[in-house]
């Protein structure tokens, strides 16, 4: 691929020398590391008194746990990492569109599909890099607060969730690049791509709630009723990959958790052995967000590919 | 080699339609190697859509267009290899300095970095920015943009070079700079240039060769002298008299006139074809009739009647 890797080099030291950039960074590693003190200050009280089984992950909730005011780092997360990818994305064709650089660019020796490429892939490294020094910085900091080294599972859980994290993110991003290159000004790209953030962060929920009482109405005589709606419930709130998000974070940094419906039936919970799941079943059980996650961001990916190479070169 | 081999940049009936609008209708070009060739029309003539085809940017909707015996359609890269491109109103990473911006350029074209900095710092030189060169370009006025434009394009040495308005929107002495520019690169350098214009006289100092595109054709082609003879039929010189109220009674006393052969009346303005320079009597003729002549001069630039005439038509 001639000049992908040469247009991967650009943008990623663009990305890193832009305030944009240094503004996101300084943000979501000064949440996390107050969430991480506070939940810090929180497990210190709580844990001598813990009945959640000989081997508590103590170091998972670190990052899930959210004392006082604060919320938990990966809610943080889950709230600043669409304005990351917004950030970094929202100008990234119709910029050069406007600087009159793409012309120019794309008259050296390149396939047109390079530019993307290199642009989509040069984001994704710089957005893995992000989360990953952050999350660094926020272990090794809950490790000196608490004091209790990581398990070997805990780290993986931990890789699991960044891996989870980065394509949240990446999500974004590729909205982003995507309504760059549909809309020719920055600014209608910027507050399209914040549109859908505060529809899928506020409104997902409430819509979901809504929609579901109209079309499975609750029978005060059938407790079925109520399960069947809040399935529905879920089901519509999935379409957002805020809610798809928050679900695998939960269940993967949380080994105590079985399931990600709020209700459960009392007769299906005969028989549950007490203790945590394995590695592999809590993967198992959000295997579908996290396939829904990549989906998303590779459909994203595919529209602004397909209309990116169809554009006409003169603005 | 075979004998499209030798034709620099080729099109054949090269065509582009958008819905509607023919932009570019069967294009025939050839240019030579080592030809300054001139494409002049008005904007929106179909110039650009016409460089982007040959560039293999734009897909053509029917016809060719070869480039060195490569297919701009088919083999892009080949072609973009060794064509340059100045695009009109070009563009560079504003935060960048023009070191980096043009070893991006290099990035893209693959060439290795200690030499692409050799070259970079020759190029930029050459166009009278070294002094300039780690200041970032979003301080660079237009006039040292469109020469970073020029510098940029060399990095990767073309055998071809295609400018988009070269000289758009810059001072006097810029233009004079670049037009010094560009004539080197031919002379000195060998390098095919094809350049677009609006900017007539600019285009007539320095080409070998002129075509005129109006509405997507090419009207005319060929060296200035010979569009000169070949249009204005033979009819070297052009007079323009500025008359008050010229009417038809004068137009057609002032084609009695010996040596007089058309006379066209534009704005109040008449202009007369004439085989030979025959100020005197047309003035007489015109106070003859009792109107008020308030100048009368001999036009100096030929391409300006040839280009004019075609606008008209078109």
């Amino acid at each position: 691929m001639p000049g992908l890797l040469a247009v991967f080099r650009k943008e990623m030291a663009d990305n890193f020398a832009s305030k944009r950039f240094l503004i996101m960074f300084a943000l979501i590693l000064l949440a996390g590391m107050s969430a991480t003190y506070t939940a810090a200050q929180a497990i210190r009280t709580a844990v001598p008194t813990s009945s959640s089984g000989s081997t508590p992950f103590v170091f998972l909730l670190l990052f899930t746990v959210s004392a006082g005011m604060l919320p938990s780092f990966t809610s943080f997360v889950s709230f600043l990492g669409p304005l990351v990818g917004l950030s970094m994305g929202f100008d990234a064709i119709n910029g050069e569109y406007a600087r009159g650089t793409l012309s120019r660019i794309l008259s050296h020796p390149i396939f047109r599909d390079s530019v993307i490429n290199g642009k989509f892939l040069a984001r994704v490294g710089t957005i893995a890099i992000m989360l990953v020094s952050i999350s660094l910085v926020l272990a090794g900091l809950g490790l000196r607060l608490i004091g209790v080294p990581p398990s070997a599972e805990e780290i993986l859980r931990l890789l699991f969730y960044l891996i989870i994290a980065v394509v949240y993110v990446a999500f974004w991003m590729s909205l982003a690049i995507l309504f760059s290159i549909l809309f020719r000004q920055a600014a209608t790209s910027a507050l399209a791509g914040i549109a859908v953030w505060i529809f899928c962060t506020f409104f997902m929920s409430m819509i979901a709630g809504t929609t579901a009482q109209a079309l499975v109405p609750v029978d005060q005589q059938n407790p079925q009723t109520v399960i069947a709606q809040v399935d529905a419930s879920m089901a519509i709130s999935r379409l957002s990959p805020v809610t798809l998000y928050q679900e695998a974070t939960g269940i993967i940094l949380d080994p105590s958790a079985r399931t990600l419906s709020p209700l459960v039936m009392q007769s299906e919970q005969i028989g549950m052995v007490p203790g945590s799941l394995k590695l592999g079943q809590s993967l198992l059980l959000v295997w579908p967000q996290m396939v829904g996650l990549v989906t998303m961001t590779m459909i994203c990916f595919a529209i602004s590919y397909a209309r990116f190479m169809r554009q006409e070169i003169r603005a | 080699m075979d004998e499209r081999a030798q034709m620099a940049i080729e099109t054949v009936d090269l065509t582009k339609r958008y819905g509607e609008l023919t932009a570019v209708n069967k294009l025939n070009l050839s240019i030579a190697e080592g030809e300054i060739f001139g494409l002049l029309g008005p904007n929106g003539a179909g110039k650009t859509t016409a460089i982007l085809m040959l560039l293999g940017l734009t897909e053509p909707t029917s016809g060719k267009a070869r480039v060195r015996g490569h297919d701009s359609t088919r083999e892009p890269l080949a072609v973009k290899r060794i064509v340059g491109y100045l695009p009109d109103n070009v563009g560079f990473y504003e935060d960048l300095t023009a070191v980096e911006n043009m070893l991006y350029t290099a990035d893209l074209n693959a060439i290795p970095k200690k030499e692409a900095l050799k070259r970079i710092h020759d190029l930029l030189g050459r166009v009278g920015l070294a002094d300039v060169a780690d200041k970032e370009v979003g301080k660079y006025s237009r006039g040292m943009r469109q020469r970073l434009g020029i510098a940029d394009v060399l990095v990767k040495q073309p055998k071809i070079v295609i400018l988009d308005e070269p000289t758009l929107g810059i001072d006097p002495d810029g233009v004079k700079q670049m037009l010094e520019i560009i004539v080197q690169l031919s002379h000195d350098d060998k390098i095919t240039v094809l350049l677009s214009s609006h900017l007539l006289h600019q285009v007539q100092q320095i080409c070998n060769r002129v075509g005129i595109f109006v509405e997507g054709r090419m009207v005319a082609e060929g060296s200035i002298e010979m569009l000169g003879l070949q249009i204005l039929g033979g009819d070297p010189i052009v007079v323009e008299a500025e008359v008050s109220g010229a009417d038809d009674a004068l137009i057609g006393a002032l084609k009695k006139v010996p040596g007089v052969s058309e006379v066209d009346s534009l704005d109040g303005t008449l202009i007369l074809h004439c085989f030979k320079d025959v100020r005197g009597e047309i003035a007489k003729c015109i106070v003859g009739t009792g109107k008020s002549l308030s100048s009368l001069r001999l036009r100096g630039h030929v391409l300006e009647e040839i280009y004019l005439r075609y606008f008209q038509e078109a």
